[in-house]
């Protein structure tokens, strides 16, 4: 294989990825990392690199989309921003202190839990009418725009879903993925924010996080011209052409296939890693 | 209010929307020349990244990929794409910074002054 065939390849399956990515709403990035190192064979440090660029991409481009929606709320995403972006220097810190092969297993086991994430089916999230002090202090409570009109909501367990969103952003940090399985996990679930709102808000905040640890690999040389462009290119067309697509009867089955396909590769992943052949 | 007219949250929005599209399209732009110019010159050679050696010194500044960038080469071109796709998050930070000034909102300022400080601390090259 050429460097021709080889870009050609990795920006098709990057296409897909980010086809399906933006369609399940869990991002390309998860895929590009452990198809680069077990099937091309590529040092896991440069895919890391090349997803963090994708991951940013893919950000940029859907969220000059969602933006428009109008479910967004910039005070969320720039007050949990502070918690992902020290948790991305931290997970960039880590990652040039342990062994590939440790990055690898973690990115198996995290790659697991997203796959179970996936394939269940959404928890519902429990819109508050409640204030908290600290959500009012911070301007954090909103409204969104529903079938039945304006519909308004409160945050809650905001020191908790900090904590949780540093640990979120120390992960895409280390990994090089968007970990928006966590993300929306935080805010959904713990903080309870309506799920239209905590995903357009997440992946307006996965691309300043990756930006964080991409400056630190850039430096570091993990960030390959050559590779990057084509995964790069690959994505973000996938992506842009997913989030105009809403193929909503398809979803929920696509959901459960690529979850199957992430467990495939998660269990790949750590078996290769703890046999040494990555 | 916080809410002004001048500065409403959906203007906002708005321009960050365009603001982050631009910046994806030319930075796509620029990977998609490099990208290439590379393919034309090394696309029949054998792909190398088996084993990681980490990336010459020209690409890890920006005077770096700027002079090769300048001088038509391939990967400084690449790389340029790639710095100013990391740039676009980093200016929609700023503009935040701005926009939350003109809603006279200052736990906003302060916070967006944070994240923008962290970007800043990462580019600049301040954690190895």
């Amino acid at each position: 294989m050429n460097i021709a065939e080889f870009s050609l390849w990795i920006s098709l399956i990057s296409i897909v990825a980010g086809l399906i990515g933006s369609l399940t709403g869990l991002g390309g990035g998860v895929v590009i990392v452990p198809v680069l190192t077990l099937v091309f064979g590529v040092d896991i440090r440069y895919a890391i690199g090349a997803s963090l660029i994708s991951v940013i991409a893919t950000s940029s481009g859907a969220a000059s989309v969602y933006v428009k929606e109008g479910y967004t709320n910039l005070r969320i995403g720039m007050f949990l921003e502070i918690a992902t972006t020290f948790g991305a220097l931290a997970g960039a810190f880590i990652a040039g202190r342990i062994s590939p092969a440790a990055v690898g297993v973690i990115l198996g086991l995290v790659l697991v839990y997203s796959a179970f994430m996936a394939a269940r089916p959404r928890l519902q999230t429990r819109i508050s009418a409640e204030t908290e002090p600290l959500a009012a202090a911070l301007g954090l409570d909103s409204s969104f725009p529903t079938a039945d009109g304006v519909r308004e909501y409160h945050v809650h367990a905001i020191p908790f879903g900090f904590g949780m969103m540093f640990i979120a952003g120390t992960i895409s940090g280390l990994l090089g993925i968007g970990s928006g399985a966590f993300k929306v996990l935080a805010m959904d679930q713990v903080m309870r924010i309506p799920f239209k709102v905590s995903t357009t808000t997440s992946n307006f905040m996965i691309g300043v996080t990756a930006a964080a640890s991409a400056g630190v690999y850039l430096g570091r040389g993990y960030i390959d011209p050559g590779l990057s462009a084509p995964i790069m290119l690959g994505v973000l067309l996938g992506s842009l052409v997913g989030t105009r697509l809403l193929v909503k009867a398809a979803t929920d089955l696509l959901r459960k296939l690529f979850a199957a396909v992430i467990l495939v590769l998660a269990l790949e992943m750590i078996y290769h890693s703890l046999t040494g052949r990555l | 209010m916080r809410r002004l007219r001048e500065c409403g949250e959906l203007q906002i929005e708005t321009y960050l929307g365009k603001l982050l599209r631009i910046g994806v399209l030319v930075s796509a732009a620029v990977v998609l020349i490099g990208l290439s110019l590379y393919l034309r010159r090394y696309g029949s050679d054998p792909p190398d990244y088996r084993a990681f050696k980490g990336e010459p010194g020209d690409l890890l500044s920006l005077h770096g990929i700027l002079e090769d960038t300048l001088q038509g080469r391939w990967r400084g071109v690449i790389q340029l794409g790639l710095l100013l796709l990391l740039a676009t998050p980093v200016a929609r930070v700023a503009f935040s910074v701005l926009a939350f000034a003109c809603q006279r909102d200052k736990v906003y300022v302060i916070v967006t002054l944070i994240v923008l400080g962290v970007l800043i601390y990462s580019m600049a090259g301040g954690l190895r």
